[in-house]
């Protein structure tokens, strides 16, 4: 059907779709100008509707979650890499608000065909995508492509749409169900975390295919285009530039290891004897087929790679990135550079996220190490560390959910709660979603990043691991304020729906980044209030959790005891680990800045600063408004830092 | 005199499509990569290949322009005459590299017009400026 379009205020493309996928239903409405000035669209306008519009006792894989995908304000608009599009739904792995983004072309394409974002309810009544064409939106049948791997189904959708649609598809994991399910992009780009893949597939939404002809108008396209411009020429000759392209984040495998914070076999160790059979130099000499940009970027972080493995058949991706790297690397054991990568095609097509996949798996292989799991377990197998065919098999199991591949389906929380005798301890995870792959016990600011983290553990949301090395490892004090700070302004990004790469790696200052925002939208806005726009965003999605979980915050924020209870044994960080005393000062410190209570609890006093009078009525209705704090709220949460390049 | 054009090395390419960008702000002053006048070809998943487009200057739209709104500039450009033009696309059948473009908001074809404004903006030297000079006749 054609639908009508709306013309956008500056930096917006000017519609909204809403789609009932059990009636199929397409209504289009004028983008809510309002919304997205208060919540700068991306992660915030989607935090605020999910908020508002799911009902608390929702099953985040039933008819009355949505799925909504948001291009953001910056998306498109000629600001380096402005590339994003963000993904989000209650999340099934956590139970929280969830979103996740990602890279490409998708997010400005869908933009270019006039929509800021589509919010997607119900359940679709058989396998389908979606079908945008500039003016033409459908849902349509996905009979021919549901079964299909992620990296399988977007050349397939391609040929029979044409190369210039921009694709999104999930695959069998999300399917089934797996709960730490990703969605696909450009062939290789994931919007992993959260468990987004798993509410898509639940949703019986196969695929997303847009094309896109018109264009984005801004406010002030001259001093945009001469803004931008002189940020790209000056950083062509930065000295991170030419490593950054070079290996993209695999640069810091070897960083992490040198720095004795790289996971190691289900985090048990920092220090990984084989790095150079898996780092960015192995990765560019072994597997490397083309430099890959996302839309707009210069710094083309995007590795294409092929992997050959002798018995298998060579596989294309792009990839092993960091994460991927470090989890389904180091902490797997693996020892050749074309391991990791068919694990990560493999992950990549069975669609699931390689960090909570890389995490599972370990969790698995560690689970087998110690004889909690055997080979009567594993159909006859064993789960070796090192073993690719030991790890297929077993995401095999997990995918098909045959066996005690049932068991992990869920992550690495619900498999330690089905396995029991301490296993929770080394189920490396905090709220259900498993961290990324750094160490926190000798990177404590690291630590905290994780527990207090809005979606579950994931690094983006506070990197705070250069600053541990920055400031001293051996000490936890005064690292809240910065972690405070960084919870702020990384997800701004999220929300703006722009790769934040860039800003740390090339010295480009948040002013810089505002002054795009005020060019593209008019807002004329300072970097003050786009922080504490950020810490809105925050602090509702805190909110949102506690009222879905239904106890004090404190007790959703410890990381696994693995944490506190197990010193590093090896490496140089060897004996090196946090106390369970510093991780309870650590929180108090944390709660204290936010203007949170000890419980972790948000006051009142600082839900109404932010205008969120009525997330503080909804937590007192359920005894979890936080007590007023004895001296009151910090009249500025969180404290700049400037984050130094490595 | 001096000819001029975009010289291409693809396996420099990372699809970035900063040059599509710039192109469509520069000439039409809108973000719209779709009013471009060069395109980068991807080849995924295999080979897993970028190939930027861009006109090779071999004046076949010239030839076969019925309405004479194409003409060869001094530095090797050529240029189209949007009054002229009247969108009939017979340059486009024998463009072989395919990099003349229509788009729906305009009556008129867009062909490299030699701003250079894509290579300034590649980081990697996908795209730069090729220089020939030329003698000229007396």
């Amino acid at each position: 059907m054609i639908v009508q379009k709306y013309p956008g205020a500056d930096g917006l493309a000017g519609t909204t779709l809403r789609i009932n996928l059990t009636t199929g239903e397409i209504k289009s409405l004028p983008t809510d100008t309002r919304l997205m000035r208060e919540w700068f669209g991306g992660r915030g306008a989607i935090a605020k509707i999910i908020y508002d519009e799911v009902p608390r006792d929702a099953d985040p894989l039933g008819p009355k979650n949505l799925f909504i995908m948001s291009a953001g304000v910056m998306s498109g608009c000629f600001i380096p890499a402005g590339a994003k599009i963000g993904f989000g739904s209650v999340s099934p792995l956590t139970n929280g608000h969830g979103d996740s983004n990602m890279g490409g072309h998708l997010g400005p394409t869908l933009k270019f065909a006039g929509y800021d974002m589509v919010i997607m309810s119900g359940i679709a009544p058989k396998p389908s995508y979606l079908f945008i064409d500039d003016d033409v939106v459908e849902l349509r049948d996905a009979s021919q492509y549901w079964g299909m791997g992620s990296l399988e189904c977007e050349p397939a959708l391609k040929k029979d749409l044409g190369e210039d649609f921009e694709i999104a598809t999930i695959g069998p994991a999300a399917e089934n169900g797996i709960l730490f399910s990703c969605i696909t992009h450009d062939f290789g780009r994931q919007a992993g975390r959260t468990g987004q893949g798993a509410v898509m597939g639940s949703k019986k939404l196969k695929a997303i295919a847009v094309r896109g002809t018109g264009g984005i108008k801004v406010h002030d396209l001259a001093g945009l285009t001469e803004h931008v411009t002189a940020i790209i020429k000056r950083t062509q000759t930065h000295p991170n530039m030419e490593p950054w392209q070079k290996y993209g984040t695999a640069f810091f495998i070897d960083w992490s290891n040198k720095n004795a914070v790289i996971p190691t076999r289900n985090f048990q160790t920092t220090h990984y004897e084989n790095i150079d059979g898996i780092n960015g130099e192995a990765l560019v000499e072994k597997c490397l087929i083309t430099h890959k940009a996302c839309f707009g970027c210069w710094m083309n972080c995007g590795k294409y790679t092929k992997a050959v493995i002798p018995g298998k058949k060579t596989v294309y991706l792009e990839g092993p990135e960091y994460e991927t790297g470090a989890l389904c690397g180091s902490n797997l054991g693996m020892t050749d550079i074309n391991q990791v990568a068919y694990l990560n095609w493999l992950l990549d097509n069975v669609g699931m996220d390689t960090m909570s996949g890389g995490g599972v798996i370990a969790f698995g292989m560690e689970c087998f190490q110690r004889g909690l799991i055997t080979t009567d377990d594993l159909e006859g197998h064993t789960l070796n560390w090192g073993s690719v065919e030991d790890a297929e098999h077993f995401v095999d199991m997990i995918v098909n959910r045959r066996g005690i591949g049932d068991w992990f389906a869920g992550g690495t929380k619900r498999a330690a709660e089905k396995i029991g005798r301490d296993s929770i301890k080394f189920a490396m995870q905090v709220k259900g979603q498993e961290m990324s792959g750094y160490d926190g016990r000798h990177a404590p600011g690291m630590l905290l990043a994780y527990m207090t983290c809005d979606i579950g553990a994931h690094h983006n949301r506070a990197w705070t691991i250069t600053v541990d090395m920055a400031e001293g490892r051996d000490t936890v004090e005064g690292r809240a304020k910065v972690v405070v700070y960084l919870q702020h302004i990384r997800p701004l990004f999220d929300c703006w729906c722009i790769c934040r790469l860039f800003w740390g790696e090339l010295d480009i200052e948040p002013e810089e980044i505002v002054e795009s925002l005020n060019h593209i939208t008019g807002w004329n806005i300072d970097t003050a209030e786009a922080l504490k726009t950020s810490e809105k965003v925050w602090n509702l999605v805190r909110c949102h959790y506690l009222e879905r979980n239904r106890a004090n915050g404190r007790t959703f924020d410890y990381p696994p005891a693995r944490s506190w209870e197990d010193k590093i044994p090896t490496g140089p960080s060897a004996g090196k680990g946090v106390s369970k005393e510093q991780v309870e000062t650590m929180l108090d410190e944390y709660y204290a800045c936010r203007g949170w209570d000890n419980d972790g609890n948000p006051s009142r006093e600082v839900l109404h600063d932010l205008k969120l009078d009525f997330a503080a009525d909804n937590l007192e209705k359920i005894g979890l408004l936080g007590k007023p704090l004895p001296d009151g709220i910090p009249a500025v949460r969180g404290e700049r830092y400037k984050p130094k390049a490595f | 005199m001096e000819i001029k054009r975009i010289k291409v090395v693809s396996s420099k390419c990372t699809g970035c499509r900063l040059c599509m960008q710039i192109c469509a702000i520069s000439h039409h002053e809108e973000i719209n990569p779709r009013k471009t006048r060069l395109k980068i070809e991807a080849h995924f998943p295999e080979p897993g290949v970028y190939k930027p487009r861009v006109c090779t200057q071999c004046g076949k739209c010239l030839e076969v322009c019925p309405e004479n709104a194409i003409y060869r500039r001094e530095d090797g450009a050529f240029i189209v005459i949007p009054e002229k033009c009247t969108n009939c696309g017979e340059c486009i059948a024998v463009c072989k590299p395919g990099v003349i473009f229509q788009h729906r908001d305009l009556d008129y074809v867009l062909i490299c017009d030699n701003c250079f404004k894509c290579t300034e903006l590649c980081n990697t030297g996908a795209i730069t400026i090729h220089t020939r000079v030329v003698k000229e006749d007396k």
